[in-house]
């Protein structure tokens, strides 16, 4: 049977500066800096066990990211369990690890909530009439992204090439409900008269099927292996084909669909007959074409469009259900994904405006539509441009897609648990909790360990290679009894 | 496979079976349509002031 799919996002902001000079990395630590400084005692990141250069296929690449590790920028370890940190020229915030896609879009809400929370505190910082503003979104409209990634554990067990064959159909066309869309295109030879407005923010940035890279050469299923856990177990599926959402209907289902076709596949339950002749190719169409009526080619022959395909993996979905169950991903919250899937599908199908309060680029569409009419606005005036961007702006104030009625999934108070607060349901709880009890204790922390000071020699390396070890259920109890890390460490037997 | 999907397209009627109690329906086109209109009326006070300045000043440095 599948194994739970333990699952995340990664989120990669834009950033502006508004009323002075800086660089984006700076602004970036500022931003940062702002909020740990202002909420917790910082506990760094530890490099020890990462390893990105290294390859599902097998092989590594030991000149792909030598050059480049970012060890001296800001790195921090929050107490609900997740990571916020400089990666390049972009705050980025991974959301700790959790069970189900109801808890990603929690975890993803408090993300936003803490950079927000961050701006605030480094406009009063900086003190200067100056200010940094962070974008949920993914390009910049001139040809410049900046990834959402998601990671999904999957059982080393099952072949990679099955993987990647079966999940690209899902990953080209899945855009039609998690698309946030974009005006105009970046791809090259295409002028914003013939794409006035698309369906993905990162369709046009796809070169190959499938690859390391993710900076150049984007491919649409990512190789990293780098699980952060048991490498003899398990895989950690690193996706990077995805579009940041502000919708939480969009962002429950762009991972709660996945985590269901990933635990098909891991049940060999799909098959092989939706392949696409043209994966890239392909994904760019679907993008280009928010009418939804153009097809593209399955491999062995067949012309269906991305709504059609939807449906047939929808299908196939329910009958995984009866037949296996949903107990990988939850079942109460896979039962939900299915039914909104569904009923998603329907909408986009018949009169898309009925499901304008789940989808990010029908929201957005609508919007610009409605405003460039009202306007008289030819498809490439840059009001439309800045709507588009303004959608994703972070502040309170000024978000765009705070205005067009998304329907929320979790409450104003469940956002602000979670922005300290871990899930109790991964060895994220063991994490956060013990950065909560014991912050001048512990000197580093990652994904699969946590390193503790407790004033004799060594230094105590605790490991986590198990996900689903670590949970309130399995230490909770020993958490609130123990006094002090030492206690913890020698009952931990370590 | 692929056959056995044409053949089954959704219908409306299928639709309403699966929505149960538990997963609130999108709301109607009509009700969204009055609320993009007010936001219409209110939008200008929130927007970029300057349009083509802040689209032309918005430059990311690639990431991932």
């Amino acid at each position: 049977m599948a194994i739970a799919k333990v699952c995340g996002i990664e989120t990669e902001y834009a950033i502006l500066v508004r009323g002075a000079e800086s660089n984006p990395v700076a602004a970036s630590s500022v931003l940062i800096n702002a909020y740990v400084s202002g909420v917790l005692r910082k506990v760094g990141w530890d490099f020890e066990d990462e390893q990105p250069g290294n390859d599902a296929r097998g092989f590594r690449y030991e000149e792909v990211f030598a050059p480049e590790v970012e060890t001296q920028l800001v790195n921090a370890v929050l107490t609900n369990g997740a990571r916020y940190y400089v990666d390049h020229a972009h705050p980025e915030i991974s959301t700790p690890e959790c069970r189900t896609a109801l808890e990603v879009v929690q975890w993803d809400r408090a993300a936003e909530e803490i950079v927000r929370v961050s701006m605030e505190s480094a406009w009063r910082l900086l003190n200067d009439g100056s200010e940094i503003v962070a974008y949920k979104n993914n390009s910049d409209g001139k040809g410049n992204s900046y990834g959402c990634h998601e990671n999904y554990l999957v059982d080393r067990a099952t072949p990679f090439g099955r993987i990647v064959g079966q999940i690209t159909p899902h990953f080209v066309t899945r855009q039609v409900f998690c698309g946030a869309g974009k005006v105009g295109s970046e791809f090259p030879g295409s002028a914003a008269q013939t794409v006035p407005f698309q369906i993905s923010q990162r369709a046009d940035f796809f070169e190959e099927e499938v690859g390391l890279e993710t900076t150049l050469k984007r491919p649409i299923v990512n190789t990293r292996d780098e699980p952060h856990c048991d490498p003899q177990k398990y895989r950690r599926l690193h996706v990077i084909v995805g579009d940041a959402n502000m919708s939480e209907v969009a962002t429950f289902l762009k991972v709660g669909t996945t985590a269901i076709v990933l635990a098909m596949i891991e049940d060999d339950a799909l098959g092989n007959d939706l392949a696409l002749a043209n994966p890239v190719s392909a994904i760019r169409q679907v993008s280009h074409d928010p009418q939804l009526k153009r097809t593209v080619l399955l491999r062995e022959g067949k012309r269906i469009t991305a709504l059609e395909l939807q449906w047939a993996l929808l299908e196939r979905a329910k009958k995984y259900e009866h037949s296996h169950g949903l107990e990988s991903v939850g079942e109460a919250v896979g039962a939900d994904v299915l039914a909104r899937w569904e009923t998603i599908l329907s909408g986009l199908e018949n009169d898309r405006n009925t499901v304008a309060s789940w989808v990010d680029w029908v929201a957005k569409e609508r919007l610009i539509n409605a405003y460039a009419e009202r306007h008289d606005l030819r498809p490439a005036d840059p009001k439309l441009k800045a709507l588009d961007l303004q959608y994703a702006d972070l502040r309170s104030e000024r978000c765009l897609a705070r205005r067009v009625g998304l329907e929320t999934l979790v409450s104003d108070e469940d956002v602000r648990i979670a922005m300290t607060q871990p899930p109790t349901t991964t060895r994220a709880y063991f994490r956060g909790r013990c950065l909560q009890k014991w912050p001048d204790d512990i000197v580093a922390a990652n994904w699969d360990s946590m390193v503790f000071d407790i004033g004799r020699d060594p230094l105590r390396r605790v490991p986590m290679m198990e996900p689903l070890k670590g949970t309130a259920d399995h230490v909770a109890e020993l958490l609130d009894t123990c006094e002090t890390a030492s206690e913890l460490l020698s009952r931990l037997g370590s | 496979m692929a056959e056995r999907t044409q053949k089954q397209k959704p219908t409306p009627s299928r639709t309403d079976e699966v929505v149960t109690e538990a997963t609130p329906a999108a709301p109607q086109g009509e009700k969204l349509k009055a609320e993009l209109d007010d936001l219409l009326d209110e939008i200008d006070e929130v927007l970029e002031t300057n349009a083509e300045d802040f689209v032309k000043s918005y430059v990311q440095k690639g990431g991932e």
